[in-house]
């Protein structure tokens, strides 16, 4: 790999303005961060557009602009299916989580567990589920980062993990959640302006007609681009990335952090429709930015500057716009890693501090300022782990991260989650069983799987056939909680749940 | 405590409500999945030129995942939120 360009003047420009702008939000933000209500939720006083484009900019990552628009690229119709699959979670989301999620919990998607079930054993086993999503998803986005600003910016890969890990803190440290959402609120405008400006210039110039683009595309590249290829060989693996893309969304920590943001249930559900708007609108510009960049820029040169198809997007930035729109969309790339690194952070602060801190070794005994400091020493904590992590996977093949974070969230917290607002005999043994079942068996299924054991060990065979563990571990966490429930009833902890579905429709009053 | 008969209802038509979108959304995705997975030559087939099946379908099952939360948010904010109002009088 060569860096794309000589660190342009633009870049650099577009590159300081947005972290002296972010900076500058989180000063602002700082003097309004008083208590733990403000550090994790913002004072829950983000309205529900707000909330609708920070979730945009928490779940719009890198990889799904430069990894999904380069996949297109490289392989036409394979890629969309990512960015079908990448959307199609938000509406489960939406009916099946955020209001019960608003109305039942204060800070953690564990909090909707710990109100009705045994608070030490929920919190402990959400949070090591909750860390693993958080690990591999940060793991993914560092090394993303530092590969992504040395081809944009030829800066050296530790520089842009230090850098990344430096502002990042900055932002969650003083800014708390207020911070994290202005950021993401930013991010999002500039990744939906910039994606839309550069599709706007590749349809200009094809008469604004999609059509005429995929027709070029598969004069070039022959028609076979434009359906279904390699990318899914095996249907089994194919549902399987598909339950865990869809169902993952809907356990992903950081994403249900922000519906605490928000005054109410009725605005968490306003929010989730904005959110699915514009990230839906978002990934049909992918199609229009991945065929841009196949006809325009060409299979031979993307693959040139990254064989992964990284650079897509920013190389279609040059050929349509130049160097000055290259260099404002590298700042893009940068700000969407910026953003989705801070929320992750925030969100695995929250399940140190105020899972496992505040309500496990403390009792929830803690008071505002001491709330405040063991959130902030966790947040420092996080940013000096996820530097140290970015640094030590340099180099490596981190793509399939990603997909198990996913396939955790999907399989170790979406399960438990969903039994807990809709299963009134639901106990805490099975839940817990449910939660740990589910992080430990995608863990060693994703270790025996070709990914790992072929493509990375680079062994004749792998032990277990699919790529994707969702299809056998998100009904094994299911199943685990149901049996358990049934075998070892607890007739107390279904009454809890009786008194608390009042509080789940009405919220608190 | 003894049920509440307004809440067991306002609770029984959400989580309805809820089960039928969830269950129409998965049906669509995962029939685009099947598909894709199964029958590669039907999808590859060309309707207009630039445009296949395939295409198509995948660009309706993002169309359909927001009618469908469209639709959820707007009998929520009718249906849903008066009953809730008059559960908390």
């Amino acid at each position: 790999m060569t860096p794309l360009a000589a660190p342009n003047a633009v870049a650099i420009a577009f590159f300081i303005l947005f972290i002296v702008l972010s900076l500058g939000i989180t000063v602002w933000a700082s003097r309004r961060t008083r208590t733990a209500d403000h550090f994790y939720t913002a004072g829950r006083s983000v309205t529900a557009f707000q909330n609708g484009l920070a979730l945009a900019g928490d779940y719009m990552s890198a990889a799904s602009f430069l990894g999904i628009a380069g996949l297109v690229a490289l392989s036409g119709f394979d890629g969309l299916i990512y960015s079908i699959g990448f959307l199609v979670g938000w509406p489960i989301v939406t009916f099946l989580i955020a209001e019960p999620l608003r109305n039942l919990g204060r800070f953690t998607f564990a909090d909707v567990l710990a109100t009705r079930l045994t608070q030490t054993p929920i919190r402990i086993s959400a949070a090591i589920g909750s860390l693993a999503v958080i690990a591999f998803y940060l793991i993914a986005q560092m090394v993303g980062a530092g590969n992504l600003i040395r081809l944009l910016f030829g800066l050296p890969y530790e520089v842009a993990v230090v850098i990344v890990g430096v502002v990042m803190l900055a932002y969650v440290l003083f800014g708390g959640m207020i911070a994290t959402t202005w950021v993401q609120i930013v991010k999002a405008l500039l990744l939906l302006g910039g994606a839309t400006l550069l599709a706007g210039l590749v349809l200009a110039r094809f008469g604004f007609n999609p059509l005429a683009l995929f027709d070029a595309a598969a004069r070039t590249y022959g028609p076979g681009v434009l359906a279904p290829g390699r990318q899914v060989t095996d249907p089994i693996d194919a549902v399987s990335l598909g339950l865990a893309l869809m169902l993952g969304t809907a356990g992903l920590p950081h994403i249900l952090m922000r519906f605490y943001t928000v005054r109410d249930a009725r605005t968490a559900r306003t929010s989730v429709g904005y959110a699915t708007a514009f990230i839906g609108f978002f990934y049909l510009l992918t199609f229009v930015l991945g065929f841009g960049a196949m006809v325009i820029i060409g299979r031979d040169a993307i693959t040139k500057i990254d064989a992964g198809g990284n650079m897509a997007a920013p190389l279609l930035a040059e050929g349509v716009g130049g160097t000055p729109f290259l260099g404002f969309i590298a700042a893009v790339a940068f700000a969407t890693i910026l953003a989705v690194v801070a929320g992750l952070t925030l969100s695995g602060a929250a399940t140190l501090s105020h899972d496992l801190w505040v309500s496990v070794f403390r009792g929830a005994r803690a008071d505002e300022r001491e709330q405040l400091v063991v959130a902030r020493t966790a947040t420092i904590v996080l940013a000096a782990i996820s530097i140290v992590l970015g640094i030590t996977f340099k180099g490596q093949n981190v793509a399939y991260m990603v997909g198990l974070a996913f396939a955790i969230a999907a399989s170790a917290n979406f399960p438990a989650l969903v039994l807990a607002i809709f299963w009134p005999r639901l106990t805490t043994m099975a839940a817990c069983l449910s939660m740990l079942t589910g992080t430990v068996s995608t863990l060693v299924l994703i270790w025996m799987s070709p990914t790992i054991q072929v493509d990375i060990l680079h062994h004749a065979s792998a032990l277990f056939p699919l790529r994707n563990p969702g299809v056998v571990t998100i009904p094994l966490a299911f199943m685990v909680a149901i049996v358990a429930s049934i075998v070892r009833p607890v007739p107390s902890e279904a009454r809890r749940f009786a008194e608390l579905e009042r509080q789940l429709h009405v919220g608190v009053q | 405590m003894t049920p509440d008969p307004n809440l067991e209802a306002v609770s029984a038509a959400r989580w309805r409500v809820a089960i039928s979108l969830t269950a129409a959304m998965m049906v669509t995705y995962f029939g685009f999945i099947l598909l894709v997975a199964f029958n590669k030559p039907l999808l590859g087939s060309i309707l207009t030129p630039g445009l296949s099946l395939g295409m198509l379908l995948g660009a309706l099952v993002i169309v359909v995942a927001w009618a469908l939360t469209w639709f959820y948010v707007r009998w929520a904010n009718t249906h849903y939120d008066s009953s809730v109002d008059r559960l908390r009088q």
